[in-house]
C-alpha cells in the first residue's frame, strides 16, 4: 500500500512540469497549476512514507528487461526514512519557487526550472526505492542530471556555467566509480539485486575494494572533504530553493547509500568506521572554517553542508564501529545521531537557502559585507532566519542539538563504561564541540552582517518582505525545528524503528530534557514581554561611539573583520589572499581592500594539476588536428601495422635463434 | 527538602557576593579601601528600577539577548552540583547540555550587541567568538577526564562521590594538569585579567564589557546578574574539582564548599590584581595552552 502511494507520488513529481509544457504559452495559472501536482503528490508521498516507517519491509519487481534481470523496487523503514525529506522539500520548495522565481519574471527559465524541479525530486524518490543496480541507477542519473540542468539555470552567467561543468564532472566521476561498485558488486555476489552478503563468503580485499569504491562514488555526491570541491560553487550559483534541495536533500543520497551499503556488507574491519570518522571529523572542521571565511552568503552556506555533512558520518562512523566490536548501543547511538541529523540538516539548511534566496530576492546582493539592517525591513525572514541559525550551530533548544547530542553520547558512553576502543571515539567529542563553536559564530557573523545593525551600503536601499509564497514554507520549517528540538521524544519513535532497538529513551532521558525545554521557550517568551511592556517606557537615542555624535553605517564591524581572528587563526589551511592598496603619503587618496579565499581541492590542488596535465601533454595536440588527411593517414598506419601482423617471423626468424 | 531550599537559595542570592570579595580584594591589594562587600547587590537593584536608553538602530533581539542569556545560565547552574549538594536537574549526558547551553547564552549576547551596529561592539563579539572556538573543545577535554575518572555521564555523579574513588598516583597528574586548564577557562569565560579587562578606560580593549556597552536599565541588570552567575558556576566546577572531600555531614559541606569559592573569588581578586591584561594575539596562546593541558591530561589519563 505504502510503497504504491510512493510511485504515484514519484509519477506525478515527474510528470508536473509536462504538464506546463503541454498547457502552451497562452495560459497563466500554469505555474500555479504544476505546483499543485506537486503538491498534492508530495503529500501523498509522505503519507506513503510514514505508513512505510512503521511496516515490514516489501518489495517487488517494478518491470521486466531481461539483459540485467529486472528493476526491483521495495520500501523499508530506512528508505521511507530518507524519502520524507525528499517529498517535505520537494513540495516545500515547489511553492517557494513560485514567489522566488515567477512565470512573468522568468518567462524562459520558469518552466525549465519547473520541469527538472520534478525530475529531480522523482530521480530521488527512484533511487531511494530502488532494490536493484538498473532502478537504483536510473534515479540516480536523472538525479544528477537534473540537478545539472537545475544549476545551469542562470547560464548567462560565466561563473554559473563554470561550476556547474564542475559539477557536471563531479557528479560522473561519481557515477563511474558506481559503476565499478556495482560490476564489482556482480562479480562478487553474482547478481544485480542489492541483498545483504554473509559473514566469510567474500575475501577481506574484496570487501575492502568495495567499500572503498562505495565510499568514494556516494562521498563525492554527499560531499564530504576531500571530495566536496564541486558543491560550494554548485549550490551557490543555484536559485536558492534549488541550493536548498540540494544542499539539503540531494547530498544525503550520499549519505543513504553509504548506509545501504553498510548494511549490506558483513561486519566491517574497524578500519572503514576508523576512515568514516576521520573523514567526517576533517569534514566538519575544516567545512566551517571555509564557511567562516565566505563573503558570499550561499557559498557560506554550502561549505555548511559540508560541515553537516561531517557530523553526519561522525554518527555513522560510531554506528561502523558498533558493528566492528559488536556493540548495538553503539550502532544504537551513532546511526540515532546520523538519521536524526539527516532530517534535521534538511530542514535547517533548506530553511536558511529559502532564507539567504529572500534576501537575494529584494536586494538582489550576495555579498556580506554591504548588507546590513535587513532585520527592520523584513522582520518574518529575520526571524525565520535566525531559528535557522541557531538550529545550525547546535544550539539548544532546537533540533540541531538533539541530533549532536546522540552523537556526543555515542562517542563519549564508550569511554564512561571503559571500554578498550573508548579512546578514539572520545577524542572526536572535543573536535565536534570546536565545530560547534565556529559554526556558532559563523552564524553570528552571517546574521548580524545581514540583519543586524544599519546599511553598509546604499544599493541595497529599496528592500521588501518577500511574498507568502516564500514565508509559508520557511514557516513550516522553522516550526519543525523548534518542534524536533523541544519535544525530541517522539522522533525517537521514528528512530527506535529504524535501528530495532529500543534503547534511545533509557540511555538518554530526553522527557526530562524535553520539559526542561518548553519551560525554557515559555520563560523566554514571560520575560520578554515583561521587558517590553514596562511602565517605564524606554528612550530612543544614538548608538554609543564614544561620544561621537555623527555615527556612519560604514563604521560598522564587517563580515570580513569579523571573520579576520579565525582567519588569522586557520591561516595555515586557508591562505587567504588580500588585495590592499599600500599607503605610501601622507594624505593618501582612495585605498581599496578586498580578501578572498580559494577553494582547498579545487583551486589548489586539481586546478593546477589539469594546468600542468595540459602543458605536459601538448605536443600530443599536432596528432589531433581535425584534418581528414591526417586521420587518412593514420587509418593507412594501422592497415599498415596490422597487415605486417600476417608476415610469418617465426619462420623467418627461428632457423637463425637455434643456430 | 530542605537540603533543596538551601541550595536554591544560595544559588540565587550568592553569585554577586563574589564579585563583591574580588572587588574588595582588587581594591585592598591596590591601596585602597574599595566598595562594600554588597556593592554588586545595590548595583542590581539600582539597575532593576531604572528607565533604559535604547539604540535606535536596534530590533527585538538587543532585548531578547540579555534574557535568553540570563536564562540560559542559570539553567546551565541547575545541571551543576554544588559541593555535596546534587545539582536540581541531572541525567545522562547533561554535561552536554551544560556546554551548549553557554553557547546560546554566547549567541545571544553577541547577536544583541550586534544589533546595535556599533564597531566596539563588533570587535568584542569577534573577539569573544574567536576565544570560544578554543574553550569550548578545553571545557569537553576537561569534562572527558571525569567521565573517564568517574565512569559517569552526568556531572552529579562525575563531580561527587566517584570523582576521588578512584583517584591513586597514575592519575593524578592527569587531574593537576585538568586543574590549571580549568582555571584559565574559567578566567576567560568570565572575562578576568589576563584574557580580558572589565575596567579599561577603553572601549577597544575590552571584550565582554564592548559588548553590552548599548544595554542599560534593567536590561544591564541581566547581564551583569548573568556574569554573576556564571563565575559563581564554574568556580563552584572548579572548587569541587580542587577539593574533593567535603564533609558527609550537610552543614559541614556547605561550608566548606562556601570558604573553597570564596576562596576561588579570592584568588582571581589577587591575580587581577598582580597581572597585567595579555595582548589579543597571547591570549589566543594561553587559551590553547589550556586546552593542550586538557587534551594532553585525557591521553595520558589511566584508570
Amino acid at each position: 500500500m505504502s510503497l504504491q502511494l510512493i510511485i504515484v507520488a514519484i509519477v506525478g513529481i515527474a510528470l508536473s512540469g509536462v504538464v506546463g509544457i503541454l498547457l502552451g504559452k497562452s495560459v497563466k495559472c500554469k505555474q500555479a497549476l504544476t505546483t499543485i501536482i506537486v503538491l498534492i503528490s508530495s503529500v501523498l508521498g509522505l503519507v506513503g512514507a510514514f505508513i512505510g516507517l512503521f511496516s515490514e519491509a516489501t518489495s517487488f519487481k517494478f518491470f521486466y528487461w531481461p539483459t540485467i534481470g529486472g528493476a526491483l523496487i521495495g520500501l523499508d523503514e530506512l528508505s521511507a526514512f530518507f524519502l520524507i525529506p525528499v517529498f517535505l522539500i520537494g513540495g516545500l520548495g515547489a511553492i517557494y519557487g513560485m514567489g522566488y522565481w515567477k512565470l512573468s519574471e522568468h518567462i524562459y527559465s520558469s518552466q525549465k526550472l519547473q520541469l527538472f524541479w520534478g525530475f529531480l525530486v522523482a530521480g530521488m524518490g527512484l533511487l531511494l526505492i530502488g532494490r536493484h543496480v538498473f532502478s537504483f541507477l536510473m534515479g540516480w542519473e536523472l538525479m544528477a542530471i537534473s540537478a545539472f540542468i537545475l544549476v545551469m539555470t542562470e547560464d548567462e552567467e560565466a561563473e554559473c556555467r563554470k561550476s556547474g561543468l564542475v559539477y557536471l564532472i563531479a557528479t560522473h566521476i561519481s557515477t563511474l566509480t558506481l559503476f565499478g561498485f556495482f560490476a564489482l558488486w556482480h562479480y562478487a555476489t553474482g547478481s544485480f539485486v542489492f541483498q545483504p552478503i554473509g559473514e566469510g563468503i567474500l575475501q577481506p580485499g574484496m570487501l575492502n575494494a568495495l567499500f572503498f569504491l562505495a565510499l568514494i562514488g556516494f562521498g563525492l555526491k554527499a560531499g564530504m572533504m576531500p571530495l566536496h570541491f564541486w558543491l560550494p560553487g554548485a549550490h551557490a550559483s543555484a536559485p536558492s530553493h534549488v541550493s536548498a534541495i540540494l544542499s539539503g536533500v540531494m547530498l544525503k543520497m550520499g549519505i543513504y547509500g553509504l548506509i545501504r551499503v553498510g548494511l549490506l556488507l558483513p561486519t566491517p574491519p574497524s578500519l572503514w568506521g576508523t576512515i568514516i570518522l576521520t573523514v567526517g571529523s576533517i569534514s566538519g572542521l575544516l567545512g566551517v572554517v571555509f564557511a567562516i571565511a565566505q563573503h558570499d552568503i550561499k557559498k557560506l552556506l554550502a561549505y555548511h553542508s559540508v560541515e553537516n555533512i561531517g557530523i553526519i558520518l561522525i554518527g555513522l562512523g560510531i554506528a561502523f564501529l558498533g558493528r566492528t566490536y559488536n556493540q548495538p548501543e553503539w550502532v544504537a547511538l551513532g546511526m540515532a545521531g546520523c538519521l536524526l541529523h539527516v532530517w534535521n540538516h534538511s530542514l535547517f539548511k533548506s530553511l536558511l537557502f529559502f532564507g539567504a534566496g529572500s534576501v537575494l530576492h529584494s536586494t538582489g546582493k550576495r555579498n556580506l559585507d554591504i548588507m546590513g539592517g535587513l532585520g527592520k525591513k523584513m522582520p518574518v525572514t529575520a526571524l525565520f532566519f535566525l531559528i535557522g541559525a541557531i538550529a545550525i550551530s547546535g544550539i539548544p533548544p532546537l533540533n540541531g542539538f538533539v541530533s549532536e547530542l546522540f552523537i556526543y553520547i555515542g562517542l563519549i558512553r564508550p569511554t564512561a563504561l571503559g571500554d578498550p576502543h573508548a579512546i578514539g571515539l572520545a577524542m572526536t567529542a572535543p573536535v565536534l564541540a570546536m565545530i560547534g563553536a565556529l559554526a556558532a559564530a559563523c552564524f553570528v557573523k552571517v546574521y548580524s552582517a545581514v540583519f543586524l545593525g544599519s546599511e553598509r551600503s546604499e544599493d541595497i536601499k529599496p528592500v521588501h518582505e518577500s511574498p507568502k509564497t516564500m514565508l509559508i514554507p520557511m514557516a513550516i520549517l522553522a516550526a519543525l525545528c523548534v518542534a524536533i528540538g523541544v519535544f525530541p521524544q517522539y522522533v525517537t519513535f521514528i528512530l527506535e524503528s529504524i535501528i530495532h532497538q529500543k534503547i534511545l529513551l533509557n540511555i538518554i532521558p530526553l522527557k526530562i530534557y524535553s520539559f526542561f525545554s518548553l519551560g525554557f521557550v515559555i520563560s523566554i517568551v514571560v520575560l520578554y514581554i515583561w521587558m517590553k511592556f514596562r511602565p517605564k517606557k524606554p528612550k530612543e537615542a544614538l548608538t554609543w561611539d564614544c561620544g561621537y555624535a555623527k555615527p556612519t553605517s560604514r563604521m560598522q564591524y564587517t563580515a570580513t573583520s569579523f571573520g579576520n581572528g579565525f582567519a588569522i587563526m586557520f591561516e595555515w589551511i586557508l591562505h587567504s589572499k588580500v588585495h590592499k592598496t599600500k599607503l605610501n603619503d601622507v594624505m593618501p587618496g582612495q585605498v581599496t581592500f578586498e580578501s578572498h579565499v580559494n577553494e582547498l581541492v579545487l583551486d589548489r590542488f586539481l586546478k593546477p594539476f589539469f594546468r600542468k596535465t595540459q602543458t605536459a601533454f601538448s605536443w600530443f595536440g599536432r596528432f589531433q588536428q581535425g584534418a581528414s588527411q591526417n586521420y587518412i593517414l593514420y587509418i593507412l598506419i594501422a592497415v599498415l601495422f596490422l597487415m605486417a601482423m600476417l608476415v610469418p617471423y617465426n619462420e623467418w626468424f627461428l632457423p637463425f635463434i637455434k643456430n | 527538602m530542605i537540603d533543596q531550599i538551601i541550595h536554591m537559595s544560595v544559588y540565587i542570592l550568592m553569585p554577586p557576593l563574589l564579585f563583591g570579595i574580588m572587588n574588595k580584594t582588587k581594591a585592598y591589594l591596590a591601596g585602597r579601601r574599595g566598595a562594600p562587600l554588597l556593592q554588586p547587590y545595590y548595583d542590581l537593584i539600582r539597575l532593576f528600577k531604572k528607565k533604559m536608553v535604547i539604540s535606535s538602530t536596534t530590533t527585538w533581539v538587543f532585548y531578547a539577548g540579555p534574557i535568553v542569556t540570563m536564562l540560559a545560565v542559570i539553567v546551565a547552574g541547575l545541571l551543576m552540583p554544588l559541593g555535596q549538594s546534587h545539582a536540581i536537574i541531572s541525567f545522562t549526558g547533561d554535561f552536554i547540555l551544560f556546554a551548549y547551553l553557554f553557547a546560546l547564552a554566547r549567541f545571544f549576547t553577541t547577536i544583541a550587541a550586534m544589533d546595535t551596529g556599533s564597531a566596539f561592539e563588533g570587535m568584542g563579539v569577534a573577539r569573544e567568538m574567536t576565544f570560544s572556538a578554543i574553550i569550548e573543545p578545553g571545557l569537553f577535554f576537561a569534562f572527558l577526564v571525569f567521565v573517564k575518572l568517574s565512569g559517569s555521564m552526568s556531572l552529579t555523579v562525575m563531580l561527587q562521590r566517584n570523582l576521588y574513588g578512584s583517584i591513586n598516583q597514575n592519575n593524578f597528574a592527569p587531574l593537576v594538569m585538568v586543574i590549571i586548564g580549568l582555571s584559565i577557562i574559567l578566567l576567560a569565560e568570565n572575562s578576568r585579567i589576563p584574557v580580558d579587562d572589565p575596567n579599561t578606560h577603553l572601549e577597544l580593549t575590552m571584550i565582554h564589557e564592548a559588548m553590552v556597552l548599548d544595554h542599560s536599565g534593567p536590561l544591564l541588570g541581566l547581564i551583569e546578574y548573568a556574569a554573576n552567575v556564571k563565575f559563581f558556576i564554574l568556580s563552584s566546577l572548579l572548587c569541587t574539582v580542587i577539593v574533593p572531600i567535603f564533609s558527609s555531614d550537610g552543614w559541614l559541606s556547605w561550608l566548606g564548599f562556601l570558604t573553597g569559592i570564596i576562596l576561588i573569588s579570592f584568588m582571581v581578586g589577587i591575580v587581577e590584581s598582580i597581572m597585567a591584561r595579555l595582548r589579543m594575539s597571547r591570549v589566543t596562546i594561553l587559551l590553547f595552552s589550556a586546552f593542550l593541558l586538557c587534551g594532553s591530561a585525557v591521553i595520558i589519563f589511566e584508570r
